[in-house]
């Protein structure tokens, strides 16, 4: 069995002459797994999410991502990584306003060309971005290339989430990725997208504060049960 | 060379301003450009405000004080030179020809300028051009007289006009030679010289008009001479103002200046119009030198416009930055995102601005020409406009490190968290 997707051990984390933010014994996420990790806002979430993107350096402990420790690679490799093997999901707002669709699908191969090597006709790139909007539910042909600020919200994270699996990169990160849906958008949404990560077998770590989605996951965790530097209950809500 | 068309796209999204940006770069460049042009145009021009001429000649005095009053007709002679020195020196065999000057007179605010055909048939300018009548001839009559362009389109003259000398050289002058009229025989086409603010009569109605003068004092009413009676009367000068001197040959020139400069019968000095006019040119060189350095200025004004319509959208891009950074791109992706639109930004409007200002100088150098006898030469760009040109994109390009590097700062502090 290859490495665990996420493995962290003693992980301190903390902004530079500020206290402590994340201080995490153990936290392991199995290959294949999906898993719910709940937390208010300002418990840390998009900092935790920050260290295993590689984009924010711990102050001590180990981050290994797909058996790679992210604090011995240079900086320059660590973004390569960040491109080449983890697909993001933010909130809203995902999607680079003067872009097409599609070319916003497109967008990460720009930065790191291994995301599209897998490809090896420059034309089946398009087309695959393509399959992923229309297994998303985006069917309408015309959609793909009208700009992406005409698009509904709903239809927009759809669009941010083609993006993310493009290239099936071993770990999708999803940071509330459906707070900003209505109920019965929030459930189409969820189920496409573990259906999406189950087909390029895909990792998946899925943050939200949104405790009645936990059910559909492999496993739920709570960030404040890992996090030992995390403030007591009454004052992170 | 992924992150060229980003840039390109993210620009076309904010075209509005980038078209106000790269107008206001263009305009500046143009306005650099186009003095640029003209000061080089005006230092031909000015170099070449006489030319053929070896040298200069009148009384002892300065070569700046001898080339301002002979050529630019601005100031005044000390004192004059006899017309047997003058003739003297005419007849020498190494002499091509000469050209009298005798000045003093004015009419209205322009100097009169005493001479003779040999003026129209040798004097040249901005090189090998030689003076041409737009209308008319030279005079044949004691009292014709003829005009540069600017003073016959000021005053309004033309052929046939009859106008009155003043005595001196103020613009309203209380003693004038009104007894002896001048008609108009000639207008000569503009030059972009002094010619062109001068009053040509011959040597001989210089005298005529001083003829009953006593000490530069009008004579009284039954003192005078008449026209008619001047005609008959010995109008040979005395003496004249400056000469001009062409060699036979070059190399003749200095033995020739030398020896005036030494000439025993009176006090004279000898200018090679060169050297006196680099002389000159580097005292009024200065203004142009002026209007460069503003026009400079003007361009960096253009190029801190860019810079702020820049760094007014890094806030609003900040979400757009993280974005990208967790697809994969490093910081070095973002500063070289924003320096692309600074390069792409300021190469539009320098060639926006070169385009500008070959479309202004087609539509106005034929108007500056006929107008001001200016020649501006439509050519290409001179090595010194690239280097101009060149230098400014490289400061635009300085200046758009700034929002480039506090891009990049930000990408660095928000990491992923999208801060608005």
């Amino acid at each position: 069995m290859s490495a665990p997707a996420i493995e962290l051990r003693d992980l301190v984390f903390g902004w530079p002459s500020g206290p402590t933010v994340l201080d995490i014994a153990r936290f392991d996420i199995a290959r294949g797994e999906k898993v719910f990790l709940r937390g208010a806002s300002g418990s840390g979430k998009s900092t935790l999410l920050g260290v295993i993107g590689g984009v924010l350096q711990p102050r001590q402990g180990s981050t290994r991502v797909l058996g790679t420790e992210l604090a011995n690679l240079r900086p320059g490799a660590r973004d390569r990584f960040r491109g080449d093997h983890i697909g993001f999901i933010f909130q809203m707002f995902n999607l680079i306003p003067y872009l097409s669709v599609l070319d916003n699908v497109l967008l990460p191969v720009r930065f790191t060309p291994q995301r599209g090597a897998a490809f090896a006709a420059a034309a089946a790139l398009p087309d695959e971005a393509r399959r992923l909007l229309e297994a998303l539910g985006l069917h309408d042909p015309a959609l793909q290339n009208r700009a992406v600020t005409e698009l509904s919200v709903g239809q927009q994270q759809r669009v941010a989430a083609a993006r993310a699996l493009l290239g099936s990169p071993e770990l999708i990160i999803a940071d509330e990725p459906t707070s900003s849906l209505d109920y019965d958008a929030r459930a189409d949404f969820l189920q496409l997208l573990m259906q999406e990560c189950a087909r390029s077998s895909a990792t998946l770590l899925f943050v939200s504060h949104d405790t009645s989605l936990g059910s559909l996951f492999d496993r739920s965790v709570s960030l404040r049960e890992i996090n030992r530097a995390a403030p007591p209950a009454g004052v992170a809500a | 060379m992924t992150i060229l068309p980003l840039a390109l796209r993210s620009l076309w999204n904010r075209r509005g301003t980038a078209l106000l940006t790269i107008f206001s770069i263009a305009v500046s460049v143009s306005l650099l450009l186009g003095v640029q042009k003209m000061r080089v145009a005006a230092r031909d021009s000015f170099a070449n405000t006489v030319s053929g001429v070896h040298l200069i000649v009148g009384a002892r005095s300065g070569p700046l004080n001898l080339l301002l009053y002979s050529i630019f007709r601005v100031g005044d002679a000390t004192a004059n030179v006899s017309w047997a020195s003058y003739q003297k020196i005419a007849r020498h065999p190494d002499v091509d020809w000469t050209i009298p000057i005798s000045l003093g007179d004015s009419h209205r605010g322009f100097r009169v300028v005493g001479t003779n055909a040999d003026y129209f048939a040798h004097y040249q300018y901005g090189g090998d051009r030689s003076l041409r009548f737009a209308q008319g001839k030279p005079f044949a009559d004691l009292f014709d007289v003829v005009l540069g362009a600017e003073v016959a389109r000021q005053l309004g003259y033309k052929l046939g006009d009859e106008i009155i000398v003043a005595h001196g050289l103020g613009r309203v002058s209380f003693s004038q030679h009104k007894d002896k009229p001048f008609r108009v025989a000639g207008i000569l086409a503009a030059t972009g010289t002094p010619v062109d603010r001068s009053v040509h009569v011959s040597l001989e109605a210089i005298s005529a008009i001083h003829l009953d003068w006593q000490n530069g004092v009008q004579p009284a009413p039954w003192a005078r001479i008449g026209a008619a009676q001047a005609r008959q009367a010995n109008l040979t000068p005395d003496s004249i103002t400056a000469f001009l001197v062409r060699m036979k040959e070059p190399a003749l020139i200095f033995t020739m200046e030398r020896s005036i400069n030494q000439y025993r019968g009176e006090p004279l000095s000898a200018v090679i119009p060169g050297v006196a006019l680099a002389q000159l040119w580097d005292l009024v060189g200065i203004a142009d030198t002026a209007l460069t350095i503003v026009a400079g200025f003007v361009v960096l004004a253009g190029l801190l416009g860019m810079l702020t319509a820049i760094l007014t959208t890094l806030n609003e891009r900040r979400r757009e930055m993280a974005i990208m950074r967790s697809l994969g791109a490093r910081p070095a992706h973002i500063f070289s995102l924003l320096m692309a639109e600074a390069g792409t930004l300021a190469l539009l409007g320098v060639l926006a601005g070169v385009a500008l200002t070959f479309a202004l100088l087609a539509l106005a150098a034929p108007l500056v020409a006929q107008r001001y006898g200016i020649f501006i030469q439509p050519g290409g760009l001179s090595g010194m406009d690239l280097s101009l040109l060149g230098g400014i994109v490289v400061v635009a390009l300085l200046l758009g490190a700034y929002p480039a590097w506090r891009g990049y700062r930000n990408t660095l502090s928000d990491g992923l968290s999208m801060r608005v």
